[in-house]
């Protein structure tokens, strides 16, 4: 992401919540394809998970977070013996999406408190700005 | 004129403001695998400022990393409580500071105004 001017507080907090923010639907997704079943092993949902980058402005050292990247995890699916299932294979087997709900859950949680203390941060600096700037 | 003006205030609101960028960044990077914790000591940076060295300088030579409680495994040095306190304390100063101006611009104006 290239950038001509220098980083500002408030770009620093935005992208830092737009980070947060593909946090939180990684683990939305996740959640929603919870229990979903497939036929095949590959075909089954991998869980997906936000890789967070720091990105430095030189400038003036204030660094913000980047998503470097939204891989999917290596978890093999679940398999599992049901021959009455409309999707078993040959054997009778389903494969189920590998997703930890609690995981999710706290993921989620986790992400959401870091928004808040971001724009608790931000709320802090927006108000110090413009009591400098109401100086008689 | 703003050095004598503002003295030691002036310059001392530049470096909290400064502060506040960098625990903000630290704040905003809590999540991020790697990511060392950095903060200004306050105290070095305006002896540095006040003894002739330019902004810049006072900031880098003043910059600390964070020295976690608890390091965590992905590396990040960042402690939510440190952060919230530092920045807590931050703006308290910062507030503060910025009433000492407010003061001083109101004497002059007074002694301008002649009241």
């Amino acid at each position: 992401m290239a950038q001509n001017t220098p980083l500002n507080l408030f770009q620093v907090t935005g992208r830092a919540m737009s980070a947060q923010l593909v946090r939180m639907n990684t683990a939305a997704s996740n959640l929603a394809n919870a229990g979903t079943v497939t036929t095949t092993e590959a075909e089954a949902y991998r869980p997906l998970r936000a890789v967070f980058a720091e990105q430095l402005d030189q400038a003036n050292g204030l660094s913000t977070v980047r998503v470097a990247a939204v891989q999917r995890s290596d978890a093999t699916p679940i398999r599992q013996h049901d021959p009455g299932h409309p999707l078993a294979d040959a054997n009778g087997d389903v494969w189920t999406a590998p997703v930890d709900e609690n995981a999710e859950m706290v993921e989620m949680l986790e992400s959401s408190r870091q928004y808040q203390n971001v724009v608790e941060a931000m709320q802090t600096a927006k108000q110090l700005m413009l009591e400098t700037m109401r100086m008689k | 004129m703003a050095e004598s003006l503002f003295g030691i205030h002036g310059t001392a609101l530049e470096l909290r403001s400064q502060r506040m960028g960098l625990l903000t960044s630290n704040i905003a990077n809590a999540a991020t695998p790697g990511f060392k914790a950095r903060d200004i000591d306050f105290a070095a940076a305006l002896k540095a400022r006040t003894s002739g060295a330019s902004e810049d300088q006072a900031i880098t030579s003043a910059t600390r990393y964070r020295v976690p409680v608890m390091p965590s495994l992905d590396g990040n040095t960042v402690e939510m409580a440190t952060e919230q306190t530092a920045f807590a304390e931050n703006a308290v100063g910062y507030s503060a500071t910025l009433n000492f101006l407010r003061g001083r611009v109101e004497t002059i104006t007074r002694a301008i105004k002649g009241e």
